[in-house]
């Protein structure tokens, strides 16, 4: 899963805020806000992106750049998203 | 000399000297125009740059037009009626709720507030918020939509990205239809349109493209907030105008400036900023502001978010030059 949900997560980022272009680089653990490539309706959008591809609820004292900012970040919080949603 | 909030201190005699200089060097220089309208909203900005410009060209040069329209608080009208008068200017107020009718800015707005809020009908007020930035959890920037009814009862949800882009552009017509109105009466006399905007909202992006940014010149953009406030006090601006929290006068419920985007008090943000800017450690920082150092790092992450997520607002349009090469 790990890998699945960074790439889905990239191939949204990709595909919507920059147009498809690959030739923007950004690695795993690169801010999404400090690199430009996320503002604030960008992140309204990727909630949206989140909550619908993954059937989940995020509030909004989760939308933290902790949680939000980095692949990386995302990732671990989706994780532990996800365990506490199968275990409810 | 450790750094406080004395370092926001301008001289205003000198500065008003300075600005006005280069009000008239533009405007008569450059734009070659014949003097200066202004819109005034009741709001200090706009007051400063009335005086300035009274300043620069004389009271018979330059024009205050209110813009008002059916969301608008009425006091403001009323506040930059006197403002007109005690500075002796002509004064016109042109109301433009006939002519957002005509775009559909409120029939556009409020069809994307019902898609959040059902209920939702013209006799609510409804307003756009922003998180406090003094959170020490550092939440980001999340917009929400708050309503309330007649009754008072409030509801808040954070707003899906259409229904939040609907919004705000349909809001926009507003700015741009009073930049349209501004430019008729500038031309009609041959005079320039002086833009109000401070450096808070020039560099944070907290103005419309083409609308309250659409001017030929910006005499307070570099200011902070908290110095467009020393300027208004030398300036004799109404005691009135210069205790008014500062609102967007765009949502029909009130909304200040801080809730809707600045997201900290003024006295805050602009310490944090002018320490930011020179480089001065965060340590120091929240020592002169009496803030937490995780609070001023949210802050300064916040500033430098805005100003890198609005530079398209201060971008002029692209074009190619005529034999410039592009990848294909």
């Amino acid at each position: 899963m790990n890998q699945d949900v960074k790439t889905t997560i990239r191939e949204f980022i990709v595909e919507n805020f920059l147009f498809g272009d690959t030739s923007v680089v950004f690695d795993d653990d690169d801010s999404l806000m400090e690199n430009g490539i996320l503002d604030s309706t960008g992140i309204l959008e990727l909630v949206a992106f989140l909550e619908k591809e993954y059937g989940i609820r995020i509030a909004n004292e989760e939308i933290l750049p902790e949680n939000m900012d980095t692949l990386n970040n995302l990732h671990r919080f989706l994780e532990k998203k996800m365990k506490l949603e199968q275990a409810s | 000399m450790p750094f406080s909030k004395d370092d926001l201190k301008i001289d205003p005699a000198h500065e008003t000297e300075r600005i006005v200089s280069f009000m008239r060097q533009t405007v008569g220089r450059k734009l070659r125009k014949r003097g200066a309208v202004v819109g005034i909203s009741g709001g200090i900005d706009s007051s400063v740059c009335l005086a300035l410009s009274v300043q620069a060209f004389g009271a018979e040069r330059v024009v205050g037009v209110a813009m008002p329209e059916a969301d608008s608080n009425p006091e403001s009208a009323v506040l930059a009626r006197k403002l007109a008068r005690q500075f002796g200017v002509r004064f016109i107020v042109e109301d433009m709720t006939a002519a957002q009718i005509g775009f559909g800015t409120y029939r556009r707005r409020d069809e994307a507030i019902r898609r959040v809020f059902p209920e939702y009908d013209p006799t609510y007020k409804a307003k756009i918020v922003l998180p406090n930035a003094l959170d020490e959890t550092g939440v980001l920037n999340v917009f929400q939509l708050t309503i309330i009814s007649p009754e008072g009862e409030e509801k808040t949800k954070r707003i899906p990205p259409e229904e939040y882009l609907q919004i705000v552009a349909a809001s926009n017509f507003k700015q741009r239809s009073r930049m349209a109105m501004l430019y008729y009466h500038a031309e009609r006399l041959n005079y320039a349109v002086v833009g109000t905007g401070n450096k808070n909202e020039h560099e944070q992006g907290f103005f419309v493209k083409y609308g309250d940014g659409g001017a030929d010149l910006k005499p307070i953009a570099h200011l902070f907030k908290t110095q467009v406030y020393q300027l208004a006090e030398y300036l004799n601006i109404p005691e009135e105008i210069r205790k008014r929290p500062p609102t967007t006068d765009t949502y029909s419920a009130e909304c200040t400036q801080e809730e809707f985007f600045f997201r900290v008090p003024f006295e805050i943000g602009d310490l944090v900023w002018l320490g930011m800017e020179r480089g001065v450690p965060v340590p120091e920082i929240a020592k002169a502001t009496g803030l937490k150092e995780a609070q001023v790092e949210n802050i300064m992450r916040d500033i430098r978010q805005k100003i890198r997520a609005t530079e398209y607002l201060r971008m002029e349009p692209f074009h190619l030059d005529t034999k410039e090469e592009v990848v294909l």
